[in-house]
């Protein structure tokens, strides 16, 4: 006689004990530490940071340990603890004109106050696998300069100062919408766009960027400035008064500027295109700089192409790794239900070709 | 702040909140029926039931209108004190709380829009007692009829008109509470 | 970092979905917004269903999950035992002792009373999606009550197929007003959507919560001359002889043999008990 198949529970705690065996793999070699990961693999535990929306290089630094490198597994699992976290309240914006800056490029001029700053970073690195790194990683102790003790300002605010680009859009000093708190509404405006587009998944936000360099929906790009350093984050307390600095965060801040020729509603000029993203994260923060430019189109009066880095509601609704990850993956569940009632509707359809040929044809 | 602001809250919030949230669930999803609630004493004027649906389902994310008596000191500070939900006025509430003679006319609160009709107030009626007498109800959460002792009926009757839009109504006397949501049907005393 | 709140959510969380279930219930079928949490099981997997469930339990409950409509297959036992763990419930496996049930793709044969509470897990909340990818296009429609659309697209399968080619997920018309997703249920599960318990429906991916109450009108889509049709297959269940149940197709042996079961699990079990 036929029995039903259980096992369900048991299956499950012996795949998770399999699965932290092959998370430690073998024993001879020795363990990990987290303290590891967070120094040396640091660029993974950026972009954890950037896309789970958790500054914390330590918990990320454990997410990529326990998701065993998988990284949108550890953005996962930093989202899933974000989330339980009791909420304080709102920091002030933080001033990236302050930044102390370990890197800082231009594309646009050659030279500018503050400098050229190359800092750590592949560019120029000739891409030959360094044999060195498998005995050991000893290093030679680099260059230093004297710290600046100078703000570094803001490249654009030269080229602004001639008027030729797009003012920036003065905000209200309203707070922004949180989207981590309300259900995402569209259209969405600038900030909502933004605060989606920094924790989305860089993969996707790199193919829409380079998209629209191909072609769709193509926005002229040059990279203004591309800064890395450490901002001051500083926090409003009630009971005092005064703000005062809870602590400091490295983000990665890319401003764009595009030529553009003007539309019905625009005179010619630059418009701008803007991504800053926790930690060094210079693809991500160039992309999303590329990516709020074209999702712009409508506000410059620009034609709407139909290119898809153009369609807020497709960048959006798709460009998150956890709400796509979870939805892909979940076709693996089962669906017999689904599946037989299916199988039911074709074995029907089959039954009767003739007839419904027939009416078809009326 | 008087000190007896501080008092009157949940003991324990997780649990009675969820038992709370349950009695509130019921009635709106079965309008006329009467349920009974506890954990809030929250001061006078304000109901023990209208107390507990104010902290199951107020936070800094809902404005609240205080109408007529009900927007004194001590009611305003406890709920401030113990949900932190802002208060203002009717046009912005999110909730509006009071008598009925002081919370009409209904139009001026949010009905919501035809994109979004859950975007509009819950109303919060204090009633003197509350019992399954006078108007019969009908409609979704009803198998036929129901009977409900409300404090009016031809604006009640107006409102279900407004459907899909429209308010939601809480009905609230001492540690009993009922729910009129904008889809039930009013016909005449039974 | 092991001392979780009752049923897993802060209680800022659960009012925001508590106030979505209440306005849900009064515009029984409106997909209402709401900011869905990220959980710790991956979106599609339920994460609409657990925050409704996390919101709406007390102590008090028993509670059951099914999938596909047995108890035991791996991601029901999964959320079963999230909400043990987590706010402490007592479960069971019985449809009749449950106070709340979680479910994904079917409704228990089982008759539901007034004192239960059924939540849906909802992939795709919207019954217009595959017909207008836009929610902004979308929304719109069930706004204006446009529902053109999908009568096209069933009068369409008529005259192609000689019958409406949806077998599950079968839209349905809620008190004459809004059209809505079902979720992923067979259609011949639609009939029983008039019922006496409280149906809740979560989807978390796509932040939407909708509901019905109690006894609420539920029409499944047709056509005077192609009315509906809640089928299933021309067979008995070969563990119990039910002929009432939704059954499950298993390939018995390597010549293609097969075999009819209830789907429903405790249906199934039940029914066997009174027979020996």
């Amino acid at each position: 006689m036929y029995v039903a198949v259980k096992g369900g529970e048991k299956a499950i705690d012996a795949a998770h004990a399999w699965l932290a065996e092959e998370r430690r793999g073998d024993l001879s070699v020795p363990e990990l530490s987290v303290a590891q990961i967070r120094e040396q693999m640091s660029l993974a535990v950026n972009r954890v940071m950037a896309e789970g929306s958790l500054y914390d290089p330590d918990l990320a630094a454990l997410a990529i340990k326990q998701a065993r490198g998988d990284l949108i597994e550890a953005i996962f699992l930093i989202r899933a603890y974000r989330t339980t976290l009791q909420r304080f309240g709102g920091s002030n914006p933080v001033d990236t004109g302050e930044m102390s800056c370990d890197r800082r490029i231009s594309a646009t001029f050659k030279d500018a106050p503050g400098g050229q700053v190359l800092g750590p970073t592949f560019d120029y690195t000739h891409r030959l696998l360094d044999f060195k790194l498998v005995a050991d990683g000893a290093v030679d102790p680099a260059d230093e300069r004297a710290v600046e003790t100078e703000t570094t300002p803001h490249i654009m605010s030269f080229l602004n100062k001639e008027g030729l680009i797009e003012d920036d859009v003065a905000t209200d000093g309203a707070t922004p919408p949180d989207l981590t708190r309300e259900p995402l509404e569209l259209p969405a405006d600038r900030s909502l766009r933004l605060q989606s587009l920094t924790r989305a998944d860089e993969g996707f936000i790199l193919g829409m960027a380079y998209s629209t360099q191909r072609g769709y929906a193509r926005n002229h790009a040059f990279v203004a400035e591309l800064r890395v350093g450490t901002c001051c984050v500083e926090m409003e307390i009630p009971e005092l008064g005064f703000a005062i600095e809870i602590g400091e965060v490295e983000v990665t801040e890319c401003e764009t500027v595009n030529q553009f020729q003007g539309s019905k509603t625009e005179p010619p000029q630059f418009t701008r295109g803007y991504g800053l993203v926790f930690g060094q994260t210079e693809r991500k923060a160039i992309s999303m700089a590329l990516v709020d430019r074209a999702l712009r189109w409508a506000e410059l009066g620009e034609d709407n192409v139909g290119a898809p880095a153009q369609d807020e509601e497709f960048v959006l609704y798709h460009s998150d790794n956890i709400q796509a990850t979870g939805f892909l993956e979940h076709i693996k569940l089962p669906h017999y239900v689904d599946f037989q009632s299916e199988l039911e509707l074709i074995r029907k359809l089959r039954r009767t070709p003739e007839t419904h040929m027939t009416e078809a044809a009326e | 702040m008087e000190p007896d602001v501080l008092e009157g809250g949940f003991c324990n919030a997780p649990i009675d909140a969820a038992y709370a949230f349950r009695a509130a669930m019921n009635a709106m999803a079965r309008p006329g029926q009467i349920e009974t609630v506890a954990g809030a004493q929250p001061p006078g004027p304000l109901s023990v039931s209208a107390g507990v649906v104010i902290l199951t389902l107020c936070d800094p994310e809902t404005p609240i209108y205080l109408a007529g008596d009900h927007n004194c000191t001590q009611v305003r500070d406890w709920i401030t004190f113990h949900t932190g939900a802002p208060m203002t006025g009717p046009a912005d509430a999110i909730f509006a709380l009071g008598k009925w003679s002081d919370l009409v006319p209904l139009d001026q609160y949010r009905i919501g829009t035809p994109r979004y009709p859950d975007r509009s107030a819950t109303v919060i009626v204090e009633m003197d007692e509350l019992s399954n007498a006078g108007e019969t109800l009908s409609g979704p959460g009803i198998e036929t009829a129901t009977n409900l002792s409300l404090p009016d009926r031809q604006r009640f009757q107006q409102n279900a008109t407004l459907y899909p839009l429209g308010l939601d109504f809480f009905l609230t006397a001492g540690d009993r509470l009922a729910a009129l949501p904008r889809t039930t049907k009013i016909a005449g005393v039974s | 970092m092991n001392e979780y709140n009752f049923a897993y959510l802060d209680e800022q969380t659960k009012r925001m979905i508590r106030r979505a279930i209440l306005k849900g219930l009064a515009i029984p079928g409106y997909q209402v917004p709401f900011a869905s949490r990220e959980m710790p099981m991956p979106y599609g997997w339920g994460t609409g269903g657990v925050q409704v469930s996390a919101a709406v339990l007390t102590p008090e409950d028993t509670f059951k999950v099914i999938d596909q409509g047995a108890d035991d297959t791996t991601n029901a036992v999964s959320i079963r035992k999230f909400f043990e763990k987590t706010a402490n419930v007592a479960v069971t496996e019985e449809t009749g002792e449950a106070s709340v049930i979680q479910t994904r793709h079917r409704i228990p044969e089982q008759v539901l009373t007034e004192d239960q509470i059924l939540v849906y897990q909802v992939p795709i909340p919207e019954p217009l999606r595959f017909l207008e990818p836009s929610e902004v296009e979308t929304r719109k429609m069930h706004a204006l009550e446009e529902y053109g659309l999908m009568h096209v697209k069933l009068y369409e399968d008529i005259s192609q197929h000689g019958a409406i080619a949806t077998a599950y997920a079968y839209p349905v018309k809620i008190e004459g007003r809004y059209v809505m997703d079902p979720s992923p249920i067979p259609k011949f599960d639609n009939p029983k959507m008039e019922m006496a318990a409280i149906q809740l429906f979560g989807a978390g991916r796509e932040q939407r919560i909708y509901a019905l109450p109690p006894y609420t009108k539920v029409v499944s889509l047709d056509f005077e001359d192609f009315p509906f049709e809640a089928s299933k297959a021309d067979q008995v269940c070969g563990v119990c002889g039910a002929e009432d149940s939704y059954l499950d197709e298993l390939i018995t042996d390597d010549e293609g043999g097969r075999m009819f079961v209830c789907s429903d699990t405790d249906y199934c079990r039940t029914r066997q008990g009174n027979i020996t």
